[in-house]
């Protein structure tokens, strides 16, 4: 069937801030449903409440609306848009729930909206716990025994009935979240009381345990004529029980014979049939490793986590075919954008295996329990093709970037026997490195089996790598021996490691024996048909498929940012984007090496070619070897594409723009403080040292409090605020737990005011698209900082000021493109904290809001263009009439051990963009955004703040006393409170009676609570506690009075009743 | 072990050796599915050829004594890239080397599988040979393998004589080209009274035993090689007996109804390929397994339709005769391995045979 006439307009609903869950993929589909829909000639809007995406570009929809994500907005983005139709299976699941709350109330149906694609009464089928198993049983699928329940003690009398273990899920939620297994009655009572309360609709499945159970996915796709299609398979190497986002998972499944399979390839069609999806959709098993019993797990009636790595596995575009069939299309009515001569009716062969590897931020979090369940930990991962597992595996470590390259980890190499026996019964991210150790002392394939559930087959993957690992041990290899290695995956650096030489020593052997990588095409039909797609992955083999051709074009290699972590996010696979798109129409071919299958650079239209393949020097060399690029940009792909400009450069590949000299003089403690005297900017003092010994003197002499960091990260990785010698001695035992080949930098803290921004310098001149202000004091990390555009409190002399330490610094620094730069207003004066020759994260932001597309500004300049000639000006950009407010946005609930406090080191995964015309509304909308509830009239606010912040404190007690709210505070914080005549309630801190905060948190009756902690990120006992509880109870809970005071100003000046929307494509 | 994998254009893959070590020569050709090494190796449509399987980790599940979908393999080579010494799977009873070890089938591992299909797509399916020995001779190799031609293999692969499975329901004669286990036991599932005859039986025999429906199998080779059986099927047709056909059965059947065929260049060969019953107007995955084709051009539109195409490539995928009741398809219905969504085609001859029974309808 063609598609619908009477369609012309559709909404799209994105997904809203990163959170662990719900991360770049659904960037990627969004973007890519977006060009499907504008390809069909439809007028797009846009709803998406994170601007580092993609998808909110003017170039992707006719309509943008960076708005938060509720009803409220969306109703009044619907009203004055008036689109024919939604589609609500692209934004994961906010934009799904979003859409289903608006029909259900009748908005859709008032407005003559339709739902493109899978209707609501499917929708409702496959998400709600007790539709979805009354389906299965009709259509003969097996569930596992399980039951809906509402209340802790349904929970209990349930699981008498069927016996412990159980599953705890709760419904409508993203990644699991709030889920767990239950092994006893005060774990069960504990689950599922935070799940229910978690639950959208105030529900949690309880069901029959089956860890250990072979856990196996499909993808599968069906159109309005009931054509049915599986896309690809996947196997998790980690049984039943780890989440699947959590899980390593191979495409396609590899211990399944063709029965087994069939079987639960025909389960999946006859679900997304039974089910009438119109569109993707992810179908989970567990299959029981002994016989053919199976149950369905889960089923998402929409694109996913799983539909992205799907696609980029598998080259077939899911969330673009997925699009065209909402649009009425039939799957053989679609063209196969790959192979361009045959349909998107067909099922994908793979003649490679896809290895996907979670990122898990316990480099991060180095408190956080490491233990993997049933809810999703991971920020991001890795995706590998190779053509063994092995190989694939391999490559999939090494692009994680965690500074492992092998299956060795140094910590467990130490353990005794017994302790990696021991550690076996583990489920953490650590599990697949304890099972390789347990092999080379000699633990069985069959005991690892026993203990891990892990097939025997993937088990016996590790021994060949293990047994290969011994023979390289014995010195330099011989040709054969050195083949084989890098067949089966062996980063040249790791064979160096295990004989004692260089990595150039074994690349030099290599180039010796002449054992090159060939690269294979990525084309799903495993060579059936001929294919242009420019997607390639690396093997040793003899065919090279990837010939470059002389195009006369200069040819430009951008290099990603990998996988999605705290401090590098989605923004940087943004800039990557932009920089391709500019030098496509600046006439150049472009490379991207990137390998994070959930982005929008890793689309194989993106760029002119696509290597998907590890971020690291052995890797990108051998790419720049085969296609011998003009030029490398490396500013774009965050601290990744930085590391390796050395590389590049090394190898005599011009780096555009900045030099990796300008780079280092950056990053260069010694030599950027020479530059600093030079332009004559003023820094707080500070040294740089090695040892503990060093650092302690260091800030003796600077004096205390100071700020701890090493050098060469992102996102104030492992930096902190010291006040004492104890606090250092600390600090650097945690610094130097991660190889340390930089040194760490001591500085002098103080506690202004901080300004941010980003600049494109031409070698002359520099444009500044917009001065950006943190709301919260110096102290707390830019990434976790409410930031405003244009600033409140930054005097026209300071922005002067700044505009010229920028342009000094730039043009010292040899900066040719992007610059960011942070600084501290500090007793009416300027100081510098730091400067980025890079992109930032607050790039994308501020393009929007600007209207200065700063990463094409950056390309051109990059190639030689002067800012004079590209029509923006130069200096600081003429600023809005309207305020943006960026609100950081965090994953506690999703990390059990981790600290809610704010400080120095960030913590947050994502943002959301709030904007309006004044600034209060703009924070209100942010707030919003966040989804975090503004307290009002009548809401219970508890007070426990340190005694530095208690004068402070008194100002905001009395205007929430104003704004008719009811104050609690404890002891301390009490007494100050009464003597200055505010009237408050005592409360208990923990351990001292009853009612504690504890207790108000647990019966919910608190609504928001400041909590300014005496220590930045070590626990401190209570507060810690307090926290953690308040996060697990969904209560606001803050920890810096600028934020505190930020969310009164929302709500004294900010009007939730004239919120309006904004398209950004009209400003 | 080496082994060595020469084809006929002269080019040469080095690699290990598996299972036997004997020297063969076949007809190579890939196939992509990802799953069901066991049942192709099986697949007595694949007598003569070697099998290039482009999926790349092969062996992972071992062998069982379930999945064989005839006596013993009839491929002739296996050519993969790599081999799991050990198979993880609840069934597996044998490694997939000591399988091929056991019945003597000549493999080679680690070679790039992917640039041999391509080889083999660009330039068409051609001859190979594996061999262990280090001190072969190319040109000698080269012309064996120039001299070597797929044929007579119908004739080595039926059933030596009549066998019979016993059913409540309607009495169905196969004639046994070359069929896949999982054909008969469909049918017997469908609760068929079966009878299987070699492929040589005269019709006259078969039309005799008042059969209420016949099934003509898939099987191996060139189909305008099977001159007889193209006239017996011929008689059968005439008969106006309810006829159900697949693969080379469906092409001894528009042979004997004035159609052509030819080879094509590499062939289909997976479980992934789109067809589309131009009928029902839905596409459905199957499974395939042919190096020759039907021309659709010679189709004598008096005589059949197009019933099936394949959406790939537009090849054509099925037939529905007008004057009798007989509908025949190029892909596996019986699957095995492969998808299993066009199962409901054993079905739909059922009913014709019973329609025919019940003197309703003749025509499929």
């Amino acid at each position: 069937m063609p598609k619908d006439p009477n369609i012309r307009k559709v909404l799209v609903i994105g997904s809203g801030p990163i959170v662990i869950g719900q991360a770049a993929e659904f960037d990627y589909a969004g973007t890519q449903a977006c060009r499907s829909l504008k390809e069909e000639g439809m007028e797009v809007v846009l709803v998406n409440s994170n601007p580092a995406t993609i998808m909110t570009d003017k170039d992707v929809a006719d309509h943008v609306y960076i708005e938060p994500l509720n009803t409220y907005s969306l109703k009044a983005i619907l009203e004055r848009e008036r689109p024919d139709a939604l589609l609500p299976t692209l934004g994961g699941q906010i934009g799904l729930n979003l859409a289903m709350a608006l029909y259900e109330d009748g908005t859709l149906d008032r407005l003559g909206v339709r739902l493109l694609g899978t209707s609501a009464e499917s929708i409702r089928k496959a998400e709600d716990r007790q539709g979805f198993k009354d389906t299965m049983e009709s259509i003969g699928q097996p569930c596992i025994v399980s039951k809906v329940v509402t209340t802790v003690q349904d929970a209990v009398d349930f699981t008498n009935e069927i016996g412990y273990p159980v599953i705890v899920r709760p419904a409508y939620t993203l990644g699991g979240t709030g889920g767990g297994i239950a092994y006893d009655e005060a774990m069960l009572r504990e689950i599922s009381e935070r799940g229910i309360s978690l639950s959208r609709v105030g529900e949690v499945l309880i069901e029959r345990c089956i860890s250990g159970w072979k856990e196996i996915e499909f993808e599968v796709m069906r159109d309005s004529a009931g054509n049915v299609i599986t896309i690809c398979s996947m196997e998790n190497l980690d049984p039943v029980g780890v989440h699947t986002g959590d899980s390593i998972v191979i495409a396609p499944t590899q211990t399944l014979a063709n029965k087994e399979y069939q079987m639960l390839r025909t389960a999946a069609l006859d679900i997304i049939s039974a089910l009438e999806i119109e569109g993707g959709c992810n179908c989970q098993f567990a299959l029981h490793p002994e016989s053919y019993e199976y149950a369905v797990i889960e089923v998402n009636p929409r694109v996913s986590r799983s539909s992205a790595l799907a696609s980029k596995a598998t080259g077939y575009p899911i969330a673009k075919v997925a699009a065209k069939i909402a649009l009425g299309y039939t799957l053989d009515e679609i063209p196969n954008a790959v192979t361009g001569k045959t349909t998107a009716c067909f099922e994908p062969a793979l003649d490679y295996c896809v290895m996907k590897l979670p990122r898990l931020p316990f480099d991060k979090f180095t408190t956080a329990k490491r233990t993997l369940g049933t809810q999703m930990k991971a920020t991001g991962e890795v995706m590998a093709i190779g053509n063994s597992f092995a190989n694939a595996l391999l490559k999939a470590i090494r692009s994680l970037e965690l500074n492992v390259h092998s299956l060795r980890l140094p910590k467990l190499q130490a353990m005794s026997t017994k302790k990696i026996w021991d550690k076996l019964f583990d489920i953490d991210d650590e599990r697949i490195f304890v099972v390789a150790e347990a092999l080379r002392r000699g633990i069985t394939p069959e005991e690892i089996n026993r203990i891990t559930k892990i097939d025997i087959w993937f088990i016996d993957r590790l021994g060949t790598i293990v047994k290969l690992e011994n023979k390289l041990s014995q010195g330099l290899p011989d040709a054969k021996t050195l083949r084989f290695a890098k067949e089966v995956g062996f980063a040249d650096s790791f064979i160096a490691e295990l004989c004692g030489v260089t990595r150039v020593d074994i690349r030099e052997l290599r180039r010796k024996y002449g054992i090159q990588p060939t690269y294979k095409m990525v084309d799903t039909c495993a060579a059936e048909f001929d294919a242009q797609t420019p997607y390639y992955y690396s093997t040793y083999d003899i065919e090279n498929e990837s010939q470059p051709v002389d195009t006369g074009k200069k040819k430009v290699l951008v290099l990603g940012s990998g996988p999605i972590r705290i401090g590098q996010g989605i923004e940087f696979d943004y800039c990557s984007v932009h920089s391709v798109w500019s030098l496509k129409k600046l006439g150049c071919e472009t490379i991207i090496v990137n390998n994070n299958p959930e982005t929008v650079s890793t689309d194989f239209d993106i760029a002119d070619r696509l290597y998907f393949e590890p971020l690291t020097p052995e890797d990108v060399e051998q790419i720049v070897e085969l296609e011998k690029p003009w030029g490398a940009v490396v500013q774009f792909g965050g601290q990744t594409a930085i590391k390796l400009a050395k590389t590049l450069a090394d190898m005599g590949l011009p780096i555009l723009g900045t030099s990796a000299d300008g780079v280092d003089a950056a990053e260069d403690r010694e030599r950027f403080d020479e530059i600093l005297n030079l332009c004559g900017i003023p820094r707080a003092a500070g040294r740089t040292i090695f040892t503990t010994e060093e650092a302690i003197a260091a800030a003796n002499e600077v004096g205390y409090p100071v700020l701890v960091r090493p050098s060469y990260v992102l996102g104030g990785q492992g930096m902190e605020i010291a006040y004492n010698d104890d606090n250092i001695r600390d600090f650097m035992k945690i610094i130097n737990m991660t190889v340390q080949e930089h040194p760490v930098l001591v500085d002098k803290y103080l506690m202004g005011r901080e300004v941010e921004v980003d600049g494109v310098f031409d070698g002359e001149d520099i444009l500044i698209p917009g001065v950006m202000e943190h709301v919260e004091r110096a102290g707390i990390h830019s990434g976790d900082s409410i930031s405003v555009y244009p600033p409140l409190n930054v005097a026209e002399k300071h922005k002067q000021t700044i505009l010229r330490y920028t342009r000094d610094l730039a043009k010292h620094l040899g900066v040719i493109g992007l610059i960011n730069v942070q600084f501290i207003i500090y007793q009416d004066e300027v100081y510098i904290i730091e400067a980025n020759p890079r992109s930032s994260r607050t790039i994308p932001y501020i393009s929007k809001v600007t209207g200065v597309p700063i990463i094409d500004l950056a390309t051109k300049v990059m190639l030689g263009a002067k800012l004079r000639d590209l029509g923006y000006g130069v200096d600081i950009y003429p600023e809005a009439k309207y305020y943006a407010v960026k609100m950081p946005v965090f994953s506690f609930e999703k990390l059990t051990d981790v600290d809610t406090n704010l400080g120095p080191e960030m913590k947050s995964t994502g943002e959301c963009l709030g904007l309006a015309d004044t600034f209060p509304q703009a924070l209100l909308k942010a707030f919003k955004g966040a989804n975090m509830k503004v307290p009002k009239r009548g809401s219970r606010v508890i007070l426990t703040v340190k005694d530095q912040d208690k004068e402070e404190v008194l100002g905001l007690a009395r205007e929430m006393v104003e704004l008719g709210m009811e104050l609690y505070a404890t002891r301390g914080t009490y007494a100050y409170l009464t003597a200055h005549d505010v009237p408050v309630r005592f409360v208990h801190r923990l351990g001292h009676g009853h009612p504690n905060i504890m207790d108000m948190i647990q019966s919910g009756v608190v609504d928001m609570i400041l909590n300014t902690p005496r220590r930045t990120q070590r626990e401190d006992g209570d507060g810690w506690r307090i926290r953690r509880s308040a996060v697990e109870h969904s209560v606001l809970c803050l920890t810096s009075v600028d934020t505190c005071r930020a969310i009164l100003t929302a709500r004294k000046e900010g009007h939730s009743e004239q919120i309006v929307p904004i398209d950004i494509t009209k400003i | 072990m080496n082994a060595t994998l020469i084809l006929e254009n002269g080019a040469i893959f080095e690699g290990e050796s598996i299972g036997s070590t004997e020297d063969v020569v076949c007809e190579m050709v890939f196939n992509t599915s990802m799953v069901g090494y066991q049942e192709i190796l099986t697949d007595p449509s694949y007598a003569g050829q070697g099998v290039v399987m482009t999926y790349p980790l092969i062996g992972n599940y071992g062998t069982n004594d379930e999945d064989d979908e005839s006596v013993h393999p009839w491929a002739d080579a296996l050519i993969i890239r790599h081999l799991a010494p050990r198979g993880s799977n609840f069934r597996c009873t044998s490694t997939l080397n000591d399988y091929l070890i056991r019945h003597g089938i000549t493999g080679i591992q680690d070679i790039d599988t992917r640039a041999l299909t391509r080889i083999l797509r660009i330039q068409g399916v051609m001859n190979g040979v594996i061999t262990c020995r280090e001190d072969y001779d190319r040109e000698e190799l080269i012309e064996r393998m120039h001299a070597y031609r797929v044929s007579g293999t119908v004739e080595r692969v039926t059933c030596p004589k009549v066998q019979h499975m016993a059913g409540s329901g309607p009495r169905i004669a196969m004639y046994d080209f070359g069929a896949k286990r999982n054909m008969a036991k469909r049918l017997v599932e469908c609760g068929c009274d079966l009878t299987i005859y070699p492929a040589h039986t005269p019709a006259d025999e078969v039309l005799a035993a008042g059969y209420d429906g016949i099934m003509l199998s898939n099987g191996p080779g060139d189909p305008a090689d099977c001159v007889e059986i193209i006239a017996e099927v011929r008689k059968l047709y005439e008969s106006g007996l309810p006829i159900f056909a697949v693969c080379l059965g469906h092409q001894l059947m528009a042979l004997a109804t004035g159609a052509k065929s030819h080879k094509m260049a590499f062939g289909h060969r997976g479980a992934n390929h789109p067809v589309k019953d131009l009928r029902r107007g839905r596409c459905y995955i199957t499974s395939q397994n042919h190096g020759y084709v039907i021309e659709k051009e010679s189709i004598d539109p008096a005589v059949a339709e197009i019933s099936h195409i394949n959406v790939n490539d537009g090849s054509l995928e099925g037939l529905r005769y007008l004057q009798r009741p007989v509908f025949t398809v190029q892909f596996h219905p019986e699957a095995s391995p492969g998808p299993v969504d066009t199962d409901y085609l054993f079905g739909e001859f059922l009913d014709v045979v019973r329609a025919a029974k019940e003197g309703g309808t003749r025509h499929a």
